[in-house]
């Protein structure tokens, strides 16, 4: 028996959030219902947040859940809402779109291996609490400090943060949400829209729900409610 | 604890480390397992008090401490049903996610100063990314469940937690903002002393933004008057009307468990986390420093302070839930698209305004808390001088 002393555990968690990404990667693509899917896009995506929580980057791993396994939440709302029904339970992935997917995903993994195996040395995040990066220096550097730095001495070295970019991507994030909320809103005067002009040439079931989505207009939450009168 | 191991007791640093996640493992699914019993009996004597009844009696004496045990035994001994047309796999997993989540949240939250699972320099943005995917598992038993009534049950409350989500992060902001530190520890250390220095009472924008909090975190863990995922008036049981015996059960240990977490971290956040409303333990000379089992007394002493207001915040969800009628689903997104996120984010400016115009954070006259000192929280890694760290400052302040 190996002594479990002599193991070394770092690697050994990093292999199994490793495999449990990759085989959830993999089972991702082989599945066939959408929910499913989903699911092993969670457990691949919340893997590689144990990655980097193992790797000691607390502030990359919480972001990783939030957005990443947050996210693949709305669009398992929308896999549900969508796939309910009898014909979208099970998808099928064309054999032609496999070989694209194949060929894509290929080049990428080599763009991966090739940025993997130049790296010059493998090191293990340093034990203990004083070598793992605090979120106070991010935020400081998102503001235009970079406290990690010393190059205080030059006035201008003091601002070589990321305050730009971070302002920009701020500034977009806002335009994002007014978008949809200008989109998502209640309009008073209605004109038909191309949804209910489709939808009047579909099976009678899907045309009941379009209607019901047309008729309550966009207040929030009321296609949830409509089924339950 | 693994230090302690190692050094006193001699175990080999492998087994140190394995006996103190074990450890701290099971004491936090004991929090869970354990506080459901206790919060589900008194659920039950709550209820039956504002309905006026005496609820249950009998079991285990003259309160009926024991009505949550003889209910335990009846789930595990009921029979684990499945429906025809179920999503076998989704179906049996989907407690175990809600489960799962509820438990991941606690190894951030701190007990006491020393007693925290994993002390995370992210923890409260770890404790809301990870309470969020509690919904997770409720879709899912939604969707494998094969019923209308569970499918539209999920998706009330995917839509509920997903929006309720933006003002209680906004909410949560605000202590974080204060302390300047997303680590729960720091932030309660930053409210120790008196009373006057818990953020509940920091400036009258967080005060108001502590009751924009209660409001989200009781819609996030859907609890009445919020549960329309359970609306038992028209979906019979929302979500888990097709799920029985242990499996059920999951569900309500993770509801409860999520239940206790919102009010801790309302604690930690906004009550000054274990530290109590008079610090006590200062006042007789106890204090970090008198020796370890002083030391260890004021932990204790601490997490007696913690729980207590948890179970207290848990108690007011009780009392709500009995008090107030269900919302309807437009009465809940208005609720918090019209109401919760903007005074989220009109208190957030204020709260950040006022730390920006009165130094110190307190208005003139009144002195600084003590918490409130953060000298050297500036100083990253490399440390840097004195000189170099105010005009940093300057640097960022206009």
């Amino acid at each position: 028996m190996i002594p479990l002393a002599a193991i070394d555990w770092h690697s050994v968690f990093f292999f199994l959030f490793a495999a449990l990404a990759c085989g959830c990667a993999v089972a991702v693509v082989a599945a066939e219902n959408v929910v499913r899917m989903a699911l092993y896009l969670v457990l691949s995506l919340g893997a590689t947040a144990g990655l980097f929580f193992l790797a000691g980057a607390e502030f990359v791993g919480a972001m990783q859940l939030m957005i990443y396994v947050g996210g693949t939440l709305v669009l398992l709302v929308f896999g549900v809402m969508l796939t309910a029904q009898a014909p979208f339970v099970s998808i099928k992935t064309a054999p032609g779109d496999r070989v694209l997917a194949g060929v894509i995903g290929a080049a990428l993994l080599a763009v991966l291996l090739q940025s993997a195996f130049s790296v010059p040395e493998w090191r293990k995040p340093a034990a203990g609490r004083d070598g793992e990066p605090a979120a106070t220096p991010l935020g400081m550097a998102l503001l235009g400090t970079r406290v990690d730095e010393a190059s205080a001495g030059a006035p201008g070295g003091v601002r070589s943060g990321y305050l730009l970019p971070f302002e920009i991507v701020s500034v977009h994030l806002l335009v994002v949400l007014v978008g949809a909320a200008y989109l998502a809103r209640a309009k008073r005067r209605r004109t038909p829209r191309a949804i209910e002009v489709a939808a009047s040439m579909e099976p009678p079931a899907t045309v009941a729900a379009h209607a019901a989505v047309g008729r309550e207009g966009s207040r929030g939450g009321s296609v949830l409610a409509g089924g339950a009168r | 604890m693994a230090e302690f191991l190692i050094n006193s007791v001699g175990f080999p640093e492998w087994l140190a480390w394995t006996v103190t996640a074990v450890v701290a493992a099971v004491l936090i699914l004991n929090v869970i397992a354990g506080g459901a019993l206790v919060f589900i009996w008194a659920e039950r004597k709550i209820a039956a008090r504002i309905q006026d009844r005496l609820g249950p009696t009998r079991t285990g004496g003259r309160f009926g401490w024991l009505q949550s045990l003889a209910d335990g035994i009846k789930l595990i001994a009921k029979e684990d049903l499945m429906p025809e047309g179920a999503d076998g796999m989704l179906f049996r997993l989907a407690p175990y996610v809600s489960f799962c989540a509820s438990f991941c949240a606690f190894i951030a939250l701190p007990f006491a100063f020393d007693f925290v699972g994993q002390r995370l320099n992210v923890g409260v943005f770890f404790v809301v990314a990870v309470l969020g995917l509690e919904v997770f598992g409720v879709i899912l038993a939604g969707y494998a469940s094969a019923s209308k009534w569970s499918l539209f049950g999920a998706m009330r409350e995917a839509a509920q937690v997903v929006s309720y989500e933006v003002p209680l992060g906004m909410c949560v902001v605000v202590p974080v903002m204060l302390a300047g530190s997303m680590d729960l520890v720091t932030i309660a250390e930053k409210q120790a002393g008196w009373v006057t220095n818990w953020y509940l009472f920091h400036d009258p924008f967080t005060f108001v933004i502590f009751w924009v909090y209660v409001t989200c975190a009781v819609a996030s863990v859907n609890r009445a008057p919020f549960d329309l995922a359970e609306a038992e008036s028209e979906l019979v049981a929302g979500f888990h009307t097709e799920y029985s015996g242990l499996r059920w059960s999951y569900f309500f240990m993770a509801e409860y468990g999520s239940m206790f977490l919102v009010s801790a971290l309302a604690a930690v956040l906004f009550m000054g986390g274990w530290n109590g409303p008079i610090p006590v333990a200062r006042l007789v000379g106890l204090s970090e420093g008198t020796g370890d089992t002083a030391n260890y007394f004021v932990r204790l002493l601490g997490m007696a302070n913690l729980l207590g207001k948890a179970t207290l915040g848990v108690l007011v969800m009780m009392w709500v839930r009995w008090t107030l009628p269900r919302l309807r689903i437009d009465q809940v997104m208005t609720t918090c698209l019209k109401y919760c996120t903007p005074i989220a984010a009109a208190m957030f400016a204020g709260a950040m305004l006022w730390q920006l115009m009165l130094p110190g954070g307190v208005a003139p006259g009144l002195s600084r808390p003590a918490g409130e000192i953060r000298e050297g929280w500036l100083e990253g890694p490399g440390g840097r001088s004195a000189a170099a760290r105010s005009s940093a400052v300057a640097g960022v302040l206009p």
